[in-house]
């Protein structure tokens, strides 16, 4: 994995709630140490003098504790412990409720170059953003060959081999209203161990596609923001792939196949092509099929389960009708014999 | 299988125009190309596959081809990356 510093922490592009509102107060030439764990640590017990199994490689948060602890230990003169928090070269230091550290400290991280950042956020808050922004950047993630649509609201991931059509099926989709998050390299990362977030894998270069006979075309300009989004979970996979008359297609639907990708379990569909098949309807309908699963109808089996109903009360009309006869004489005997 | 390292030699590093070579020579092969930089690995027969790569000047990137045609596929795509894509030749 590439290595993740304080700076790209800094550049990490997050908003509303997922925002850091992170500056840089000091300590610039350390902005390029790496964090290489996703845990954080407050420091006030390594700041009284203990350093017992103190995390050196986390990122050190300075909540309203902390930093008034640092402002007596220094009014006291018993800074000892503050260069040894220096000395362990910990990635940076994090000040929330927006507050400064004191003169000293600041040039103390200047001259160890530690960086010191600044935040406006809340300790806790503060804290629980850190956390869900490094589990997303340590989420595990692999980079693969297809094309991401949202299909009404169903993030479908179109796989298969090079020239099968999967751009130009996703422009019709397009066109059709429907937006593109990636083409041909879509970076997936799987987040809070069940979700498949899928999204470009390089996003400083937007949302572009390369047609066959037109090249690379900007999406966003010729069909607008509304034909583009940024990421969006892979629901569905649907694999193209030439018409191969000798394999056996699937032509009911009951059993549910599944890809794993990144240990979770994706609907996936092999939808073969030929000349004249209309793929950006097939794929539309298995993105409509998919929602009515997940609000519970599953069409295939639904359809079996009416057909054995069907044929359940067929069979019990004609075995009604054929002992007819028999039910009526039988019970006229009955009768006989009771009179009898 | 074949694995190799290749070098961008060309200053301007892979943008739209080498990108495109390596397509229609990766496209001539029946193998399995894929071009890797880091953890990442995409087949070299996207071109906006290869362009997101963001494969700057002097960046070692990792060939693998697998398939029928793998040695002819390596050497003819490992030859495009020494010719530095035809660019600077003057």
């Amino acid at each position: 994995m590439k290595k993740f510093t304080v700076l790209d922490l800094l550049g990490l592009d997050l908003k509303e709630h997922d925002a850091l509102d992170l500056t840089c107060l000091c300590g610039r030439p350390g902005l390029t140490r790496e964090i290489t764990v996703q845990d954080l640590n407050r420091p006030g017990l390594a700041l009284s003098g203990f350093y017992d199994k103190f995390g050196p490689n986390r990122i050190q948060i300075f909540g309203r504790g902390e930093t008034a602890y640092l402002r007596e230990l220094e009014d006291r003169g018993k800074t000892d412990t503050i260069d040894s928090l220096f000395a362990e070269s910990v990635p940076c230091c994090v000040f929330t409720h927006s507050q400064i550290p004191t003169e000293p400290f600041r040039e103390r991280a200047e001259a160890t170059g530690c960086p010191l950042l600044q935040t406006d956020l809340a300790t806790s808050d503060f804290s629980s953003r850190l956390i869900r922004a490094l589990s997303n950047v340590y989420a595990p993630h692999e980079t693969i060959h297809g094309t991401l649509v949202e299909v009404f609201g169903i993030g479908v991931l179109i796989l298969g081999d090079s020239g099968v059509g999967k751009s130009e099926a996703a422009l019709e989709l397009i066109e059709r209203g429907h937006r593109l998050v990636a083409d041909d390299a879509v970076e997936i990362r799987c987040v809070y161990g069940n979700i498949l977030q899928g999204a470009g894998a390089n996003r400083a270069l937007g949302h572009h596609m390369e047609i066959r006979g037109l090249g690379i075309i900007n999406i966003t300009h010729l069909f607008g923001v509304g034909a583009i989004r940024d990421n969006k979970q892979v629901q569905l996979i649907v694999e193209l792939e030439l018409w191969d008359s000798n394999k056996e297609y699937d032509r009911i639907g009951a059993e549910e196949r599944t890809r794993t990708i990144l240990g979770v379990h994706v609907p996936h569909l092999e939808v073969p092509v030929k000349p004249g098949r209309n793929v950006p309807i097939l794929i539309e309908t298995a993105a409509m099929n998919e929602r009515l699963k997940q609000m519970g109808y599953f069409s295939a089996k639904e359809f079996n389960q009416s057909v054995l109903k069907w044929l359940e009360s067929e069979h019990a009309r004609n075995a009604y009708f054929q002992n007819k006869d028999r039910f009526r004489r039988d019970s006229h005997s009955d009768r006989d014999q009771e009179l009898s | 299988m074949i694995q190799r390292e290749v070098r961008v030699a060309n200053r301007a590093g892979i943008h739209a125009r080498p990108a495109a070579m390596i397509v229609q020579t990766a496209s001539r092969f029946d193998s399995r190309i894929m071009l890797g930089k880091d953890s990442e690995e995409i087949n070299a027969k996207s071109i906006m596959g290869i362009i997101t790569l963001g494969a700057g000047y002097d960046t070692v990137l990792n060939l693998t081809v697998e398939g029928p045609d793998e040695q002819e596929a390596a050497d003819a795509v490992a030859t495009l990356f020494e010719n530095r894509f035809q660019e600077e030749l003057g």
